[in-house]
């Protein structure tokens, strides 16, 4: 799919979620889908195979979302895995990330920790990126169990790694 | 021929006697003396004859068959030395043929030779490729082999690390790692 297709369809994810008044909501809860699909094999099978008919895959999307996430995100993902841009989702979903932080002149700082973390951990770790990067950041945390403790947040370019994963890795690089 | 005529008659008429038969033949192998004297006669004219009328004809033939006999003779010396020649020719072709068996044994016996050590010189430098080769499949497998007992030992020991960091990281040492994240990140600008 070309860039200017994936920046159509998360535009127009974008202004509906704005529309309907739940940007931040909205953008939050595909996000953290989008980590999930990227994380799961059989869900991106799933949702991506093309003898599975476009019914059966949105009625997967129900199972997943219906009752954990909002009608509009539930929808708006429905929406993109029955046209067939199932394989697309995770890059939309980032491109209408980055637009929603760029309308709230954020940046997008993703963090990835072993447990999730508490509102005011967030609260504190989104001020402490914003000092450490001189920018206003919209935190996107991700439980990821493979970093196994600490965490690893990615602002634009910059990467601060302070995971357990990677000093086991320099570890097992050094013996 | 008079003389022996003399002397026959001479003979005979010692040997011939009359009785009261008549004339008697005194001799069992000599005739009497007019049978002789006719006789003879008879013959001279006879043998006079032949030699007058048969004797060129058979100079003739005589000529004739001693002429045949020369060149039954010159043929046959002829015959003689074209077999002498092609004698000649045999004894000196089996010479050569000797000779060409010859070169042909000890020909065929420097290319047994040749291709014998050719033979031999393949197959030592093929058994000395093929040990070779089998010494380096040797050492790859082993190399494999070590390589990925390796690989499978640090997978292993790599999976062992990883369970035991997992095991080992509890809830309240998962907090302090995120605290101190913050704090250090905080911190730095």
């Amino acid at each position: 799919m070309s860039d200017a297709r994936i920046e159509g369809y998360a535009k127009a994810l974008f202004e509906i979620a704005r529309a309907e008044g739940s940007l931040d909501e909205v953008e939050d809860e595909l996000f953290r889908f989008a980590r999930s699909y990227e994380s799961s094999d059989a869900l991106r099978s799933a949702l991506t195979d093309d003898m599975i008919p476009a019914e059966r895959r949105q009625a997967i999307v129900d199972d997943l979302l219906g009752s954990k996430a909002t009608s509009t995100t539930t929808q708006l993902v429905r929406m993109v895995v029955g046209t067939g841009r199932g394989r697309e989702l995770p890059a939309i979903i980032d491109q209408l990330v980055l637009r929603a932080s760029s309308a709230k002149h954020l940046e997008v700082a993703e963090v990835r920790t072993a447990v999730a973390l508490t509102a005011d951990q967030q609260t504190r770790l989104a001020a402490a990126l914003a000092n450490a990067t001189g920018k206003q950041v919209n935190l996107k945390v991700v439980v990821d169990p493979s970093v196994l403790g600490g965490i690893v947040a990615t602002v634009g370019d910059t990467v601060i790694d302070g995971s357990v994963r990677t000093r086991l890795d320099q570890l097992k690089a050094r013996l | 021929m008079n003389a022996l005529f003399t002397v026959a008659r001479i003979v005979a008429e010692r040997s011939v006697h009359q009785d009261n038969d008549g004339i008697t033949t005194p001799s069992k192998i000599f005739p009497g003396r007019a049978e002789i004297i006719y006789g003879s006669i008879a013959s001279i004219l006879i043998f006079g004859l032949l030699y007058k009328f048969a004797g060129p004809a058979v100079k003739k033939g005589l000529a004739g068959r001693t002429e045949r006999i020369q060149k039954e003779l010159d043929s046959a010396a002829a015959d003689t030395a074209a077999a002498a020649t092609e004698s000649g020719d045999i004894r000196k072709a089996k010479g050569d043929i000797g000779a060409e068996r010859d070169r042909l044994i000890a020909e065929a016996d420097a290319q047994a030779t040749a291709l014998l050590v050719d033979g031999r010189a393949r197959l030592d430098a093929e058994l000395a490729e093929l040990k070779a080769r089998a010494a380096a499949d040797i050492e790859t497998a082993k190399n494999r082999g070590v390589d990925e007992l390796r690989a499978e030992i640090a997978r292993l020991s790599s999976a062992a690390a990883d369970r035991a960091v997992a095991e080992s990281v509890d809830g309240a040492i998962q907090q302090d790692l995120i605290e101190s994240f913050i704090q250090k990140v905080g911190a730095s600008t």
